[in-house]
């Protein structure tokens, strides 16, 4: 009997707990539910506008699908339409600086890539030397790179500016980036702490045994490496390919143009009582397909050095 | 015999010995990064602070002015107006996404952590600011943006936000919250991780309530990761620029010309003028010193409660 009513207790307990938590949890799930909306559904008001008929636009502002759904807009904004022809149509409101997206993409590969490759080569390797080779000054130094961190950006860029402006840069890819193709004090300090967290045992061992410093460098930690430097690649390609301020005050000309400049001038152009809404998305999805498709391959890698990153 | 090979090793080459150099490797290493830092780094930072004595417009000659440029921005009305703006923009900015993101955070350790729904919420961060300010000026747009359209519908009635004066630097705001909040909800949240668990069965088996041990555990245990967060987003939310330039371009009626803005026109928009543009650049340059240093006193930064525990 005893036993009979304590399990009744606790099947009592034990269901009223459950339908606590159940009712905690559904209102924390509807939150979640709610924060993935919020999320979401910017990017798919902007793919829905994207694939609407131009006019549509104004006419059916709210319409949950997009209207008359075309790929018009993608074709005209990667300058597969002949813009002449679009002269002919009654939508007044079509924007015509629309055609070279495809050489703005271009553009934003090649300065990424290049910063990105050089970027990490170069600041990998000054933070493997700053985690694990011992020379005079070494301690000094890193300290001094630990201070660029602070400098804030604009403090940089109008010295920059005219260094670059001096060199002949300006209007041309090496003039946009030459002042993160070397080094950032970010990638140093954040590989740094990478190195610093692999263990040492294997190096040591390898030493020991009388293999040369380079040695160990190449044949041990490098291929070790290999997690690291994937990840702070992906980084530095997003930042890169993220960034405007810089690419805008170099490389305005329409040669070396990158994305995130181009979408801008893009807004600038179309016209002012009635925007060329269509178009426009159609260039913001463009610009962000590669991002995408970047975060679909690494995602998970970029997530964890996001929160490695939080501890240093 | 093994001795005696020690005694006697082989004269190594030039190439072997540099190989084996620390000292000579460690410098072949940093060399590039070296060069990179010095060029880019280090003399544009001292630089700024020469120009900023001298009156120079790119075309003549630098001349040296002393403290002039000082004189004339803490006179300019346009200057101390752009400061007050930036300041509201960071009061706005700063405490919502924070409290946002420890919520979410919370949310993520008593619910899932799946990798989906942190990629989900870290692709708003992963956006160009172009992108996302694009993106908004199309939401928020007053007469066909979806928003506004469902706040008519709903009975507020349509805002203004980029174009409205009054709005426009809490729009700016409201739109880089929502670049940012993943991102640092799942800072905090890799900091929530790292908080013991008997920590809180402790505290339940003293009857402590759930705000309880979120006000005495959590949030204490928290401030290495909040100070690293607050850091980090407060010296990027003092320069805020990118979602400005797309969204309202300093405007309407200079309600968004913020710190950065301001420093912009001075080279790029009016009369050129480096000396006065690089004296703002030093002015925030110090203000983002003072606000770091207040905020690693204020939250103890070096200190962990952790330790305490364990």
């Amino acid at each position: 009997m005893a036993s009979l009513s304590q399990t009744k207790v606790r099947t009592a307990a034990a269901s009223e707990e459950a339908q606590h938590i159940n009712w905690g949890n559904l209102l924390l799930w509807i939150g979640v539910g709610f924060l993935i909306f919020i999320t979401l559904f910017p990017f798919y008001w902007v793919v829905r506008t994207a694939l609407s008929e131009p006019n549509s636009v104004y006419a059916y502002a709210s319409d949950f699908l997009p209207h008359d759904a075309t790929t018009f807009n993608f074709e005209r904004v990667l300058g597969m339409i002949d813009p002449a022809s679009l002269v002919g149509q009654q939508a007044t409101n079509l924007s015509a600086g629309t055609i070279n997206f495809w050489v703005y993409l271009r553009n934003s590969f090649v300065v990424a890539g290049l910063i990105t490759i050089g970027q990490t080569l170069f600041s990998s390797m000054a933070a493997y030397a700053f985690a694990r080779l011992k020379f005079p000054f070494r301690d000094q130094i890193f300290f001094l790179y630990l201070t660029g961190l602070m400098i804030p950006g604009i403090v940089l860029f109008i010295p920059n500016f005219v260094l670059i402006r001096q060199l002949g840069w300006i209007g041309t890819i090496q003039g946009i980036v030459a002042p993160t193709i070397l080094m950032t004090p970010f990638a140093v300090f954040f590989m740094r702490q990478f190195f610093l967290s692999l263990n040492k045992d294997l190096e040591e061992a390898a030493l020991l045994d009388g293999t040369t410093a380079f040695g160990v460098f190449w044949r041990i930690s490098l291929p070790l490496m290999r997690g690291p430097l994937l990840t702070m690649g992906v980084l530095t390609f997003i930042g890169a390919w993220n960034e405007y301020l810089w690419p805008f005050l170099v490389g305005r000309d329409e040669s070396v143009r990158v994305l995130t400049v181009a979408l801008n001038v893009f807004k600038s152009q179309t016209p002012q009582g009635a925007p060329d809404w269509a178009g426009l998305m159609a260039g913001t999805v463009v610009s962000i397909v590669p991002t995408i498709l970047l975060f679909l391959f690494f995602g998970r890698r970029v997530v964890d050095s996001i929160q490695f990153s939080g501890f240093k | 015999m093994a001795a005696v090979k020690i005694a006697s090793p082989p004269e190594p080459g030039l190439f072997a010995r540099l190989a084996n150099s620390q000292t000579f490797l460690g410098y072949a290493f940093i060399l590039p990064s070296l060069i990179g830092f010095v060029v880019f780094f280090a003399v544009p930072a001292v630089s700024s602070l020469f120009i900023s004595f001298t009156e120079w417009n790119l075309l003549t000659d630098a001349e040296y002015v002393g403290l002039q440029n000082y004189e004339t921005l803490f006179a300019d009305d346009r200057f101390w107006r752009a400061l007050q703006i930036t300041l509201t923009y960071v009061l706005w900015n700063i405490p919502i996404q924070t409290v946002l993101a420890i919520g979410i955070a919370l949310i993520m350790d008593k619910l899932s952590n799946s990798p989906l729904l942190r990629g989900l919420l870290i692709l708003p961060w992963l956006m160009p600011n172009v992108v996302v300010a694009m993106l908004f000026v199309w939401l928020l747009d007053p007469t066909l943006g979806i928003i506004n359209i469902f706040l008519q519908n709903i009975g507020i009635g349509r805002q203004g936000f980029f174009g409205d004066p009054n709005q426009a630097i809490a729009s700016v705001a409201g739109v880089n919250i929502w670049r940012h909040m993943g991102y640092t909800a799942i800072l905090i949240f890799a900091g929530l991780k790292t908080i013991p668990k008997s920590l809180y069965e402790a505290a339940r088996v003293d009857g402590a309530n759930g705000l309880v041990q979120f006000l005495r555990i959590t949030l204490p245990l928290l401030r290495p990761v909040l100070v690293f967060v607050l850091v980090t987003t407060v010296i990027g939310s003092f320069q805020i620029f990118d979602t400005i330039a797309v969204a309202t371009e300093g405007g309407p009626a200079g309600a968004t010309r913020t710190i950065i803005v301001y420093i912009y026109e001075q080279v790029f928009e009016r009369r050129i003028n480096m000396g006065l543009a690089t004296a703002a650049c030093v002015v925030l340059f110090l203000i983002l010193i003072t606000v770091t240093i207040i905020q690693t006193r204020f939250l103890r930064a070096n200190q962990s409660d952790l330790a305490e525990y364990s």
